[in-house]
Formats: C-alpha cells, structure tokens, sequence
C-alpha cells in the first residue's frame, strides 16, 4: 500500500467519527440503520452475541449477503474476516468493501500472525485493548483502531478497561523525555517512529472507535466522553425490543454526549436493552484473540 | 495568520467566529484550520447552540445521511436554512456540498436546497475509488485536493461559477457567497481554501 493510499484510507475514518457504525445481517436491518442515522454498517451472518450462543467456527460472511447489503445503502459497508486470514481478506477487497474489520469476533485463522495490511489498498480496522496493540495493528498496514471490548455481551466494562488503558499509555508517552522512547518503543514492540509519533500528538495516528458491550444511549456517551471517536455498535440494537428507536438515540447520543439533559430524553422509553451477560459468566474472551 | 488577526487575538476582541456543524463527521480538521487563521470557532451540535451570531458557516465532510438527519431530528435545519440563504458565507465540503445542492442525481433526498447545482453521491465508486491529486483553482492557483468516496458536480446554473475541474469533472463551485467543494482542504497541509473563505468572512 503507497503512503498515499494509507492517508485516503485513515481520511475514511476521520470522515466516519462522530458517528455510529452498526452490525447489521441482512438489507432490511442496513435500511434501518442507515435510516436511523448510522455512519457506516458492518455486514455479517450473525451478529456476536448469537456466534456467542452457536459456538463453533465463525468465517467471513457469504459475499452475496454482503453484496445486497452494499446495494441496500448508500454509506460505507464494512465486512470482517479472521484475524491472519488474508484469503478472506482478498475475497473481501475484490467485491469493493468499504473497510475491512479483522477481527477477534471470528474464529483466528492464525495464532501468531495477523495479515499484512500493506499488502492491500482497501482499509482496515482492528481491535485493540491497549496501546501496543493498537501501535502494532497500526504498523501492519491498519487506518483505523477500535477497542475491542467484549462483543457480544452488552456489557461495557471491558471497552471502558482497553479505552482507559490506551489513554494512560498515551500520557505516560506524552509525558516521557525523548530519549526513553527508544526503550519505550523495545517494550511495545513498535518501531520507534510511531511512539514518537504518540509522544508529539498525544494521540494515535489514525481514528480510535469504541467497540464492544455498547448497548445503550449512556454507554455511548460515555466510551465519548472516555475519548472515543465514535462508537461500533454491535448485539446492542437488533438484539433489542425496539431497534429502530435505539438506534436513532444511540446515534443523538454520540453527537451530543457531553448533553445530560438530552442524553435523559433519549433514554426514555427504549424498550427492553439486549438482556446482556456479564463478564465473569463467560468462557470465552473474545478480547484474547490475537494480540 | 496575518499582523492584524494575530494583534486581535491577542487582545481577544473582535475576531471572527465561524460556527461549524459539529453533528458528525470531520470537523475538528476545520477548527483547526480556522484557528491558524485567528478566527474563533463554534461547534455547532444542537438548537441552543444557534442562538448566537456567526460570520461564517462550515458544513463538513462526513456522511450526508446523517448530518441531514441529525440537522432535522435536532431541529436545526431551518435556523441553518435561513442564515445561508440570507448571505451567511459558507464553506461546504464533500457532505457539506451535498447538504447544500438543490438536486442529488442518484438520491431522493435533498438538503437545504440553497446551491444551482445536481451534485451525484459517491460519484467515484467505493473507498478503492478515493484519490489524492493538485489542480488549479480559480484566483488562488495550485491546490492539494483529497478526495474521500466523493461527489462531484454534474451540472450548475449558469450563474453558477466554476472554481476548478478534475478530469472534466466540476469539484469547486461559488455561488454569491457559498463554497461548496468535492474535495476535503481540511486535510491536507495547504491553507488556500480556508484563507479564501477567512476572506470573504471578513468582506461580508
């Protein structure tokens, strides 16, 4: 990937935060998030908290399913594929995504290595729950970083634990003489280009989302006011009683999350939330996959 | 950021303050932008936020979907409506531009309605689609132009001008005192744009 197609690629992102991106399984479900104010939809089978339920492998999702859903709506259709995966990752450019996520939601295709994202010119997202990791997808070719939270749960501790980290992390950097990044750089295993970069910026290079357990109005405004730059949000909508509702004020929410008042009126009358398991009630972490 | 502007930040009076639709999107490129050149900025994100006085308007890039709808859902669109149609200058890129054209080719939906143009959506495809190029723009010369899953304008009014074509396609127009432009110059280096904007705020 040129330097070039790198910028367009991070400039997608920037041009994606304050918004809300929504999984989403079929045409149907991406009208209704497109039309309830989603910035971007995530195209998949099955949303986490039912792969959660299934068990056994999760793949890429069929690209015919994926392509009725690019005709459905008119803003950007992500996809994922598994973490190492980069076949899947290839079928996933040829049919035109728009972003491609790889991520921990599915089954690792590789217990060691991620995909050479400078291998492709389409733009990719990855999970991250601090910032090594975040620092690391980023030299692999990734435009975009989101925490991963736990998918699939509703339960928010877990992007509020990796936002929080990738935060002090960035201080701590922001705050280090120049010389230290040199060892800094060795612990994160990084180059040490990018850690200057977090010490001169405080911040990451490319657009930080929160993802993971986001499930309703409140939880947005607060992975914002965590520093979020806009919200993934996964189960947390069609797994409710009333979607389309939820949707439009998670959407009001991400935009006006410093409003109490505001934020008190949407959460009015939402219906039931996902019902949601906490993390102590699961086995698997889906935040483990890939570091 | 000139003698002048820079004597009266200092002093904190009288600068230029430039409301920016902060609904969604990228906005915060802009602020940026318009600060380097000592404005002051106001992010625009809700009705109260409206009940002040701007010099300019800067509509943002991001998806137009949801900036249109946020504008209505938090009743702000026709307050924006009217100061642009009363002269507010107003600098619009990519959603921006979409937000301000009176027809959308490949879409039912319209916006403010405000700029002779038909704009066409995602008129470059998907993200593979997106690019980065320089050409000329009327009275200002070269200029860095980023393009991100970008409309461009298919056809203006006359009374329409047109600022700067890429391969024959119009990406820059003005109208009386709305810029709307295919491209993002808040994302590149080059402060062109912004200063041609910072001028005519400053001439209204």
């Amino acid at each position: 990937m040129s330097k070039e197609r790198w910028n367009l690629n991070k400039e997608l992102a920037q041009m994606l935060k304050g918004g809300v991106i929504m999984d989403v399984t079929t045409p149907e479900q991406a009208r209704i998030a497109e039309e309830a104010g989603a910035c971007a939809v995530m195209a998949l089978e099955r949303i986490p908290a039912d792969i959660r339920a299934a068990g056994g492998v999760s793949r890429m999702s069929d690209p015919k399913m994926i392509k009725g859903i690019q005709e459905a709506v008119s803003i950007p259709v992500m996809a994922k594929c598994r973490i190492g995966h980069f076949a899947e990752a290839q079928i996933l450019e040829a049919i035109e995504i728009d972003y491609i996520d790889e991520s921990e939601v599915l089954s690792p295709a590789d217990d060691v290595y991620h995909i050479d994202k400078t291998n492709f010119k389409v733009p990719f997202v990855c999970g991250a729950k601090d910032l090594g990791e975040a620092l690391r997808r980023i030299n692999e070719g990734a435009s975009m970083i989101r925490t991963k939270g736990e998918p699939g749960t509703g339960d928010v501790v877990q992007a509020v634990r990796h936002m929080r980290m990738m935060n002090r992390e960035i201080a701590k950097i922001s705050s280090m003489r120049e010389d230290e990044l040199f060892d800094e750089a060795k612990e994160l295993r990084v180059p040490y280009e990018l850690v200057q970069y977090v010490h001169d910026h405080k911040r990451l290079p490319v657009v930080n989302f929160a993802a993971g357990g986001v499930a309703t109005p409140a939880d947005a405004a607060l992975m914002m006011q965590l520093g979020a730059e806009g919200v993934f949000v996964g189960s947390g909508i069609f797994k409710s009683g009333d979607p389309v509702k939820r949707a439009q004020a998670i959407v009001k929410a991400v935009t006006n999350y410093n409003d109490a008042k505001l934020l008190a009126e949407l959460s009015e009358d939402l219906g039931e939330a996902m019902v949601g398991i906490n993390e102590q009630e699961i086995e698997l972490l889906m935040a483990e996959r890939g570091k | 950021m000139n003698r002048r502007s820079s004597f009266l930040w200092l002093k904190g009076v009288n600068r230029l303050k430039v409301g920016i639709l902060a609904v969604q999107g990228a906005f915060i490129e802009h602020e940026h932008k318009m600060q380097a050149l000592g404005a002051t900025c106001v992010e625009i994100r809700k009705k109260e936020d409206l009940n002040q006085h701007f010099d300019g308007l800067i509509l943002p890039g991001g998806e137009s979907t949801v900036q249109g709808k946020l504008l209505n859902d938090l009743d702000m669109f026709a307050d924006l409506k009217k100061r642009i149609q009363q002269g507010i200058p107003t600098l619009a890129t990519c959603a921006g531009l979409i937000l301000l054209a009176e027809h959308i080719s490949n879409d039912d939906k319209a916006y403010f309605q405000t700029l002779p143009v038909t704009v066409k959506r995602n008129a470059y495809g998907r993200q593979l689609g997106s690019f980065y190029t320089e050409e000329e723009v009327k009275g200002i010369g070269q200029v860095p132009m980023t393009f991100i899953r970008a409309p461009y304008v298919e056809s203006a009014e006359d009374e329409v001008e047109v600022l700067a074509k890429v391969e024959e396609k119009i990406v820059a127009v003005r109208y009386g005192t709305q810029i709307g432009l295919s491209f993002h110059p808040e994302l590149d280096e080059n402060n062109k744009i912004h200063e041609m904007f910072y001028q005519m705020m400053e001439a209204a």
